[in-house]
């Protein structure tokens, strides 16, 4: 493998992987500890419709009017929900079944119909992620980083990532104290006047921007994984919400880069073909957050079980 | 339009009749989980069956050179489905993490190791047409008449196998203490439960596919629980609305290749969800709207009959809320029933006050009715709000 290799294939790929995983990361460590971490799941099945729809009206796959329709279907299916929990008195994850299935089975048919043949936008794709295909035609060696003609063909959704991941970042450093207290301490939160109601619908919005910037890039089911893994392994590791979020941080790269090499390279070595990245990184993922389940210091399984036989008379 | 209604072959029958089996048994079935609140936990199976059936589908062609048989991959599906619904039960109980991460966690990454052996089976010899895409989102379109028997054979054993334990599965629903006392074994009827969850959902991967099928065991229930709060009539009907909506979605399909048939199930079962939702008659839209119209308008009328009994002047609102009860005659003196009335609203009224100032907490509790109907007749409770 040359350096203009490395750089045309997977370079793009990992910076596209690591940007996603950083940015569900970060919004991930609020829904874990809002007990909503399916909320990624339903959002990235609800905003399929929206997508399609901004998909018929701007003619192409531009990632504006994407991104508009995504961001309205999430807040009809939101509305929806709550209809359902108020009115015919569902509980939260029934209304969520019920509403994100059909909202996805209404894009899929979309798909199926409106969108026909005429492009790529196919639920497969929209599972799988296309991070392989992802290629940054031109460089050779470093020396391209510096050079504009090159750099401009970069693929654009690296870009995307990148001013998605900084938002998401800037929202929670910025909203910081609103966020920490709307989710330990909701009661508080309203005797303090803050409106707990906004910081959830911005949540929702932030939740479907992450997902759409994500999914078209690395899959819907990478999206989810990154919503839970890192920040439930950092749970487990931390009862701090500052070290969780960095660790989260870490581990989100962490799997990012594990991943896409036990994906791409490990195989390649071996004489094998390559596997799926994103699946592999979701998997990755998932054994770093059993590791820390079992092994933990303090919450982990075993110390748990330690502390009980210690616990016990002799 | 006339594809709409292909002409029903004897295939197209068994099909219709697979499907609508399946269908029954999803919605009967998914009425428990429904009832227990649980009703993502079937968001982790589902997705959890993606490793096993590309595992099977692996293993099948290692060893005979073909891997595409439905009974082998529904019983891959169904053992790393079990493995997910245990992963999901020992992070909710032996970790610090809630059930919704637990089931977050499962359904993306047992799916992601899905896509892993997908793209092995992709690199396989026997690789792009192994369809298991159709695994995805599903299809009738393809299926044999051998699965279709298979899936309604399934179907039937887990609609009987439910209907012996159905009391029991009832008491674990809704008094799972004192199924214990009967002697019940609480973690044995909780896997009876969610196995056959488990096997509705395997068998029904192949027509419905694993990103709906879901909604399945989900749409039927919450659409049942519209008309009824008696569980014996609710999983009948939540295993007809399932039913009629697995066949209808079938049919339509079969006309349509390219439309999924999953998708198409799920938006005949959301369409009578909706009704359900709009015309229930004690959660629905239009009732809920009405009997909001109906309170309102009962409170105007109590607290102009305040004012008529404390002779304060009325402001027009209140003329006409009187004079549609007929508390007030068109001079705009008060009947006897005006005076009647407004003397036991006075009354009320008081006696509400007294009882707030002595039992604050009490009160708060029966005042807080929220979006429900107050209590029938006119007690203070019902009748005053929070003021």
């Amino acid at each position: 493998m040359t350096l203009g290799e490395f750089l045309t294939i997977d370079a793009p790929a990992l910076v596209i992987a690591i940007l996603a995983c950083v940015a569900c990361a970060l919004v991930g460590n609020v829904l874990v500890l809002r007990r909503q971490a399916l909320v990624g799941d339903a959002v990235s099945h609800a905003v399929l419709p929206g997508i399609v729809v901004g998909f018929l009206i701007a003619g192409d796959l531009a990632a504006g009017p994407m991104m508009a329709g995504a961001v309205i279907a999430v807040l009809v299916a939101a509305g929806a929900v709550e209809l359902l929990r108020k009115l015919a008195r569902l509980e939260p994850g029934a209304a969520m079944g019920v509403v994100f299935t059909v909202m996805f089975a209404a894009g899929v048919v979309m798909i199926e119909t409106a969108v026909g043949d005429r492009v790529h936008l196919d639920t497969q794709h929209a599972l799988f992620g296309s991070l392989e295909a992802s290629l940054w035609i031109g460089p050779t060696d470093l020396s391209s980083l510096a050079d504009p003609a090159v750099l401009a063909e970069i693929p654009p959704q690296i870009p995307m990532l990148a001013v998605v991941t900084l938002a998401v970042a800037a929202v929670m450093v910025l909203a910081y104290k609103e966020i920490q207290i709307t989710t330990f301490d909701p009661m508080l939160a309203d005797s303090l006047g803050l409106k707990t109601k906004s910081v959830t619908i911005g949540l929702i919005i932030a939740v479907a921007i992450t997902a759409v910037a994500s999914f078209e890039a690395v899959g819907t089911i990478l999206v989810i994984a990154m919503f839970t893994c890192p920040p439930a392994t950092a749970r487990m590791l931390t009862d701090r919400l500052q070290s969780q979020i960095w660790l989260s941080v870490l581990i989100a790269v962490g799997v990012a880069v594990t991943g896409y090499a036990a994906a791409a390279w490990v195989p390649a070595l071996m004489g094998l073909p390559s596997l799926g990245a994103a699946g592999m990184i979701a998997v990755i993922a998932g054994i770093a957050q059993t590791l820390a389940m079992l092994f933990a210091p303090r919450h982990g399984w075993l110390a748990k079980r330690r502390r009980r036989s210690a616990a016990l008379p002799a | 339009m006339l594809d709409l209604f292909p002409p029903l072959a004897h295939n197209t029958l068994v099909v219709l009749t697979g499907a609508g089996l399946l269908g029954v048994a999803a919605g009967v079935v998914g009425c428990f989980s429904f009832l227990r609140r649980q009703a993502l936990i079937s968001d982790a199976i589902s997705h959890a069956t993606l490793p096993g059936i590309a595992a099977a589908f692996l293993l099948g062609y290692a060893v005979w050179g073909e891997g595409r048989s439905l009974a082998l991959l529904t019983a891959g599906a169904m053992a790393s489905g079990f493995l997910g619904m245990l992963a999901v039960r020992w992070i909710r109980e032996e970790t610090r993490l809630t059930e919704d991460t637990a089931i977050g966690t499962v359904l993306s990454v047992f799916f992601g190791l899905g896509l892993v052996l997908l793209s092995v089976v992709q690199s396989t010899s026997a690789g792009g047409q192994a369809g298991l895409g159709s695994f995805l989102l599903g299809a009738v379109a393809t299926m044999t008449t051998n699965e279709a028997w298979t899936i309604a054979a399934v179907s039937l054993m887990a609609l009987v196998t439910t209907s012996v334990l159905f009391k029991t599965f009832g008491l674990a629903c809704f008094d799972p203490d004192f199924a214990k006392a009967l002697g019940w074994s609480t973690r044995r009827l909780d896997l009876a439960m969610t196995g056959l969850l488990l096997v509705v959902l395997a068998i029904g991967l192949k027509a419905v596919g694993l990103v709906l099928i879901i909604a399945m065991v989900i749409i039927p229930p919450a659409a049942a629980r519209f008309w009824t709060d008696d569980l014996s009539r609710m999983v009948t009907l939540s295993g007809a609305i399932g039913g009629a909506s697995a066949v209808a979605g079938a049919y339509i399909s079969a006309g349509f290749p390219n439309l999924p048939t999953g998708a198409v199930i799920v938006l005949v079962a959301g369409g009578l969800f909706f009704v359900g939702l709009l015309l229930s008659p004690r959660r629905g839209i239009i009732a809920e709207a009405l009997s909001l119209r109906t309170r309102r308008r009962r409170e105007a009328v109590r607290i102009a009959l305040l004012d008529l009994a404390e002779r304060r002047s009325l402001d027009p609102r209140s003329i006409k809320a009187l004079r549609s009860a007929g508390y007030l005659d068109p001079v705009g003196e008060a009947t006897s029933a005006g005076v009647a009335a407004s003397a036991t609203a006075l009354r009320d009224h008081k006696a509400w006050q007294g009882f707030v100032l002595r039992h604050p907490e009490a009160a708060a509790d029966m005042a807080d009715w929220g979006h429900g109907r107050p209590p029938v007749g006119d007690s203070p409770a019902g009748g005053v709000g929070p003021t």
